[in-house]
């Protein structure tokens, strides 16, 4: 993949945008991957943690946008707790769901009419109120 | 000792059997649960976005109503501990953000609102030599998988609840009602957490993980402090067995459950009917009954 680097490119808005809603500095990041390694549901993700920073900061924003890993992070605290630079990893991952939740258009990241009767009579409330709160528009 | 308590939702239906034993163990160690008059939910996630005010308000509400109600505030759940302390944490080192908040919601905020967690007390006011004092029924040789999950714990700075990578309050409460603790890796893992809802797939792993490693090591049993937690290591052991056919099964019961079994409370407050995985077939061979 060719990835033309400018300064244009690498203070693209989203990652601005990342970097005001989360108040981190992505630039902090030296792609240790210490997030990724310890992250439980890293396994899931088509980019790991350190990655999504990196293609951010890269100006590739369709591909972070395409990317699940945001919507399967669990907010677990695992990577902010071990990151050696000390970024809240979980708030950057907060930050991208946020850019695109807050968009005009409903972009909801859990169906609510295809949740079975089964599971919600099963699960507490509290798994669907974090859950509705960190991935409905 | 007098506390005020905020059991939050999921306390008053789905995790009954963790409030409710909760409360009669209070009294017999020594400390009063003064319920929060006028409480409402905690949100259920503290805002990671820095700019997300909205989802401060209601844990803000609650801390000024027990410092109205004149006491500090304790809880139960994980979920609620977790808002809560960093609520109060965001409330005393951000005066802007404080200002804002309680200009919105017209209410008085002071400092020195302390937030304790239910094992805090034991562990800080009561102590464990107190609750081990109060054991009736001898547990010896149960072996005891303490997890931990994520939100009593992270982000340490804020929570300042025990080690980051390695805590041992849950070790020392089973010590001290009479059990073995088991160590295993998984103890301060995530167990999938609201992933349940969105792709339980993943929460499915993650619980799955979580009590193989406390098999593999030796466990009988698992406490836990969450109701989201047992949800994702209990009520999900049916799809685990289904994904996972070899998987045998390991009874997961809230901590206050088994601090009530050891205090010999009745059964009809230990409520186990409500865990999925039925500890009592298991405790009975064991001849803990």
């Amino acid at each position: 993949m060719k990835i033309e680097i400018s300064e244009k490119s690498v203070r693209n808005e989203i990652a601005r945008t990342v970097e005001w809603v989360s108040g981190q500095n992505l630039f902090a990041c030296y792609q240790c991957g210490n997030c990724t390694a310890g992250c439980p549901v890293s396994f899931a993700m088509d980019l790991g943690p350190h990655q999504v920073i990196r293609y951010t900061l890269l100006g590739l924003v369709s591909e972070v946008l395409a990317s699940n890993t945001p919507w399967i992070c669990a907010s677990c605290l695992q990577c902010t707790s071990r990151c050696p630079k000390g970024l809240d990893i979980a708030r950057i991952m907060e930050a991208l769901r946020t850019v695109v939740l807050r968009k005009k258009e409903r972009l909801d990241h859990i169906s609510i009419v295809d949740l079975t009767d089964d599971l919600i009579d099963r699960t507490p409330q509290i798994a669907f109120i974090s859950g509705f709160r960190k991935f409905l528009s | 000792m007098d506390y005020l308590y905020f059991p939050g939702c999921t306390l008053y239906t789905k995790a009954k059997n963790l409030d409710v034993a909760a409360r009669e163990c209070a009294k017999i160690v020594g400390f009063e649960l003064r319920e929060l008059p006028n409480w409402t939910c905690c949100g259920a996630t503290f805002p990671l976005a820095i700019d997300n005010l909205m989802a401060l308000l209601p844990p803000s509400r609650i801390l000024a109503t027990a410092m109205e109600a004149g006491g500090n505030l304790t809880t139960l759940c994980s979920v609620c501990f977790n808002v809560l302390r960093r609520t109060s944490y965001l409330l005393e080192s951000d005066l802007e953000k404080r200002e804002k908040i309680f200009d919105f919601i017209e209410m008085e905020y002071r400092d020195g609102l302390r937030v304790p967690h239910y094992l805090e007390i034991l562990r800080d006011e009561v102590g464990f030599e107190t609750v081990k004092a109060k054991v009736k029924r001898d547990l010896k040789g149960l072996r005891v998988a303490p997890y931990y999950g994520c939100l009593l714990l992270r982000p340490f700075d804020e929570m300042r609840f025990d080690d980051k990578e390695n805590p041992t309050i849950l070790e020392r409460f089973v010590e001290s009602i009479g059990c073995e603790p088991v160590d295993f890796p998984y103890k301060i893992e995530c167990c999938g957490s609201f992933q349940s809802v969105s792709a339980p797939e993943v929460a499915i792993e993650c619980g799955y993980a979580i009590l193989k490693s406390a098999l593999k090591n030796g466990a009988e049993v698992m406490v836990s402090t969450c109701p989201l937690c047992q949800f994702n290591l209990d009520t999900k052991q049916r799809e685990i067995r289904e994904e996972y056919p070899e998987f045998q099964g390991i009874p997961v019961l809230y901590f206050s459950q088994l601090m009530g079994l050891s205090f010999d409370l009745p059964m009809e407050i230990l409520d186990f009917q409500r865990n999925d995985v039925d500890p009592l077939p298991f405790l009975e061979r064991k001849g803990l009954l």
